[in-house]
């Protein structure tokens, strides 16, 4: 036997190794290829939501039909008038033939587009009588169009727009009336009805999941930490504590919808109802974030006491040894050395109750809301809905619009994960430290 | 422990904000009256100084079952519905408090039957047929079997020669008891199923019709308890597949489905309008009195919801697929006189 040659049992193990290292290979392969068909699918379907197509409009803001149109219920039918009526003469003035009739307007034209002109004139009285020139938002089946989501073919059957409104609208290409462009509406706008998926944005959404992890992380962190520190350096070790802390594993398994009709009854029906907390109403991040906190609060103090658990004994008895008490030994020592692990867990808790809707559904936050933030105080207490719900009640939606809409929400909710989890990195490494 | 005060500091706050009185309409039910409440919040608060209600769904039963929870700021003002309140629902509402309601109809919605749009073409379908290929059971050679029909042309030689696969609506919404009266039973009467199970329960109409209700559970009629997107997905995913969908639904997806027309009618707002398309259903929503003037723009929202210009032809509901009803004068004074269920009947 030479020691240059491999023995046949030295072969077999070395296959053996090589064998495993092949499937870990694959396996990380696979996960890789799954994650990028995943992100290809999302960005994929969901590019198109940052996108919108606009009309831009020279409105002549006659003062005498902008009294007639405030003095109406239906305000804003009274400024569609007005915005036709420009488009129409603008069109002329550039050389297009063909008329815009109240259809083609209205299968253009999106239905929120009026409105902005009233915001516009309400927040600018002074522009009454002179031309502003608006870039108003294209209807969602124009907006298909430009994106190539709609062709002259998927219409064959539609009633809200026909392929001559399609001709139209590639004439106003022509002549530079109608554009792409950014959609910051859909970062920072909140929910629209059905009719309107062109107006629709996440930001509204988005502050109501800050609220209610800003809550969520209130509740839980100076409970979990003081549950934990108390039970893993302090309490006796008997029957009692064994049974609190199986409790807490018990707990962090239950389903989450169980935690949104605990909230129901002890927030909305007794906090809200019987004891007669205002703010304790249907709807309101508050009443959210106290149900994920629910939820949550098991988890992170879990997490906690395995970041206690891990800090070395030593540790201890040296702070004990010079004389330290035992509450200035887990402050001064301890606490400091677990932070990073604590700040791990907790993130990774929200992270878990920023993705539910469960809980939410029966606390009235998976709904059609559309709400003005304003204010430190109704940021948690106005109606609001978490991103996760946005997404789900836009993919319920009839129009194929909000199929879009609903991936490109995705994009958002996966970029506000990351910024959560960017954020903990950095915790992490500014309280890391070695031993 | 900066961080620790920080986080202190923020429950506080979070816990001392107590702002006023709930200022917003809170609406909850049907699923199908959804879009067109939201269309007509969302026109609401652009055209009012008041908040934008919010409005959830979750099935016209989950609905009312919330609204016949109780009064006061913690229960919701007003619940959609696709059918009319049921005796045991009114009954539950008053044990509960909730005396003085409001009925609203506002528009009809129409149901339709449609398949994916490169599949067969179903343009020959009578209540008959849906009963034979959807029915528990079925007349064979003048007696009542189990339903043991594959193909649609098993039992009508103008239907394709395609699996019977049917989608429709699950109990707890409100169209399915639209899809009972208007399609199974009136189809179950045509076989003569319905003089069977009249028979057989010994002359009692109640339960015979309750026979008629019952749909195979072979796995060829599904119910659907999510939304309609979810039976569009099934149907996307299935080439012969029939799927229940509102008028409205169809109308948003006509690049995807094809609809079938019944008893050789095709469904638009038009024939529903005049009722010669047959499967149509009010839709609903009711109002509690005791809230109005506590709950501020209530009632303003109904009467905002049934005016001309929202529910009538030419407004945005229409626009959506709602089919307007020709009496929404009288639905407006019943709203402006504030008049309750009990006191019109």
């Amino acid at each position: 036997m030479s020691l240059y040659l491999e023995s046949p049992r030295t072969k077999k193990r070395n296959a053996a190794e090589r064998r495993f290292q092949s499937y870990g290979l694959a396996a990380i392969a696979a996960a890789l290829f799954f994650l990028v068909v995943l992100l290809g699918q999302i960005i994929g379907n969901g590019s198109g939501a940052f996108i919108q197509t606009r009309l831009t409009v020279p409105v002549t803001l006659d003062a005498a039909a902008i009294e007639k149109a405030e003095g109406s219920m239906m305000k804003t039918s009274g400024y569609r008038k007005l915005i036709v009526a420009s488009l129409s003469a603008e069109m002329q003035a550039k050389g297009i033939e063909a008329e815009l009739d109240s259809k083609a307007a209205k299968a253009l034209l999106s239905s929120g587009a009026p409105n902005t002109l009233r915001q516009h004139v309400l927040a600018n009285p002074a522009d009454i009588g002179s031309t502003v020139t608006l870039k108003l938002a294209g209807s969602s089946r124009l907006d298909g169009y430009m994106k190539g989501r709609v062709t002259r073919e998927s219409i064959s059957d539609d009633k809200a727009i026909t392929p001559a409104h399609l001709d139209l609208a590639d004439e106003l290409i022509g002549v530079g009336l109608l554009s792409k462009g950014f959609n910051w509406g859909f970062v920072t706008g909140n929910d629209a009805s059905d009719l309107r998926p062109e107006q629709s944005g996440m930001g509204q959404s988005v502050l109501g999941s800050l609220a209610m992890m800003l809550v969520v992380l209130a509740v839980c962190l100076p409970i979990s930490v003081a549950a934990s520190i108390y039970l893993e350096e302090f309490a006796p070790k008997n029957k009692l504590t064994q049974f609190i802390e199986v409790n807490i594993s018990n707990l962090a398994a239950v389903p989450s919808i169980v935690f949104g009709i605990l909230a129901l009854a002890a927030f909305i029906q007794f906090g809200g109802g019987t004891i007669g907390i205002e703010a304790f109403r249907a709807s309101a991040p508050l009443v959210g974030g106290l149900a994920l906190s629910l939820m949550t609060l098991p988890t992170i103090i879990i997490a906690t006491r395995a970041a206690l658990k891990a800090v070395p004994q030593s540790m201890r008895d040296a702070a004990l040894g010079v004389g330290a008490s035992k509450m200035q030994a887990v402050f001064h020592h301890v606490l400091p050395l677990a932070m990073p692990g604590i700040m791990t867990g907790t993130i990774i808790g929200l992270a878990a109750a920023l993705g539910e809707t469960a809980p939410l559904l029966l606390i009235g936050m998976v709904a059609f809301v559309q709400t003005d933030i304003s204010g430190a105080t109704s940021f948690f207490t106005d109606p609001n809905v978490g991103m996760p719900a946005q997404i789900y009640i836009w993919a319920t939606r009839a129009d194929g619009a909000w199929y879009e809409r609903a991936w490109g929400g995705i994009i958002l909710l996966l970029i506000f994960l990351a910024c959560m989890n960017i954020v903990a990195i950095l915790l992490r490494r500014k309280f890391e430290r070695r031993w | 422990m900066s961080l620790m005060k920080l986080t202190v500091s923020v429950a506080a706050l979070a816990v001392a904000t107590s702002a006023q009185a709930r200022d917003n309409v809170q609406v909850a039910g049907s699923s199908t009256v959804l879009p067109y409440a939201s269309i007509v919040a969302e026109a609401f608060g652009e055209n009012t100084d008041f908040p934008t209600p919010v409005v959830e769904s979750g099935g016209s039963s989950a609905g009312l079952k919330r609204f016949c929870e109780g009064l006061g700021e913690n229960t919701v003002d007003i619940a959609n519905s696709s059918r009319k309140i049921r005796d045991k629902e009114v009954k539950a509402c008053a044990e509960a408090g909730v005396t003085d309601i409001i009925e609203v109809r506002f528009g009809y919605d129409g149901i339709v039957f449609a398949s994916q749009k490169t599949g067969p073409d179903y343009t020959a379908f009578e209540p008959a047929d849906i009963f034979n290929g959807l029915g528990a059971k079925v007349m064979v050679d003048g007696k009542l079997v189990d339903n043991t029909y594959t193909k649609w042309s098993d039992f009508n030689a103008a239907l394709p020669a395609e699996e019977i696969a049917g989608y429709i609506p699950g109990t707890k919404h409100g169209t399915r008891e639209v899809f009972e009266i208007k399609v199974l039973e009136v189809g179950c009467k045509a076989t003569g199923a319905y003089d069977a199970y009249l028979a057989e329960n010994g002359g009692d109409k109640k339960a015979a019709s309750k026979s008629c209700y019952g749909v195979r559970s072979d796995g060829r009629s599904v119910d659907i308890d999510g939304d309609y997107t979810e039976t569009l997905a099934r149907i996307a995913s299935n080439a012969a597949g029939v799927g229940v969908f509102g008028l409205s639904f169809y109308e948003n997806n006509t690049d995807k489905l094809k609809v079938a027309t019944v008893s050789g009618v095709e469904p638009t707002t038009d024939t529903i309008a005049t009722g010669e398309y047959p499967v149509s259903r009010p839709l609903y929503f009711y109002v509690k009195k005791a809230h109005i003037g506590v709950i501020p723009g209530l009632k303003e929202y109904a009467q905002f919801f049934i005016a001309e210009e929202i529910a009538g032809a030419e407004g945005p509901l229409a626009e959506y697929g709602l089919v307007a009803d020709p009496e929404l004068e009288k639905t407006q004074a019943l709203v402006a006189d504030e008049a309750t269920l009990g006191s019109n009947m």
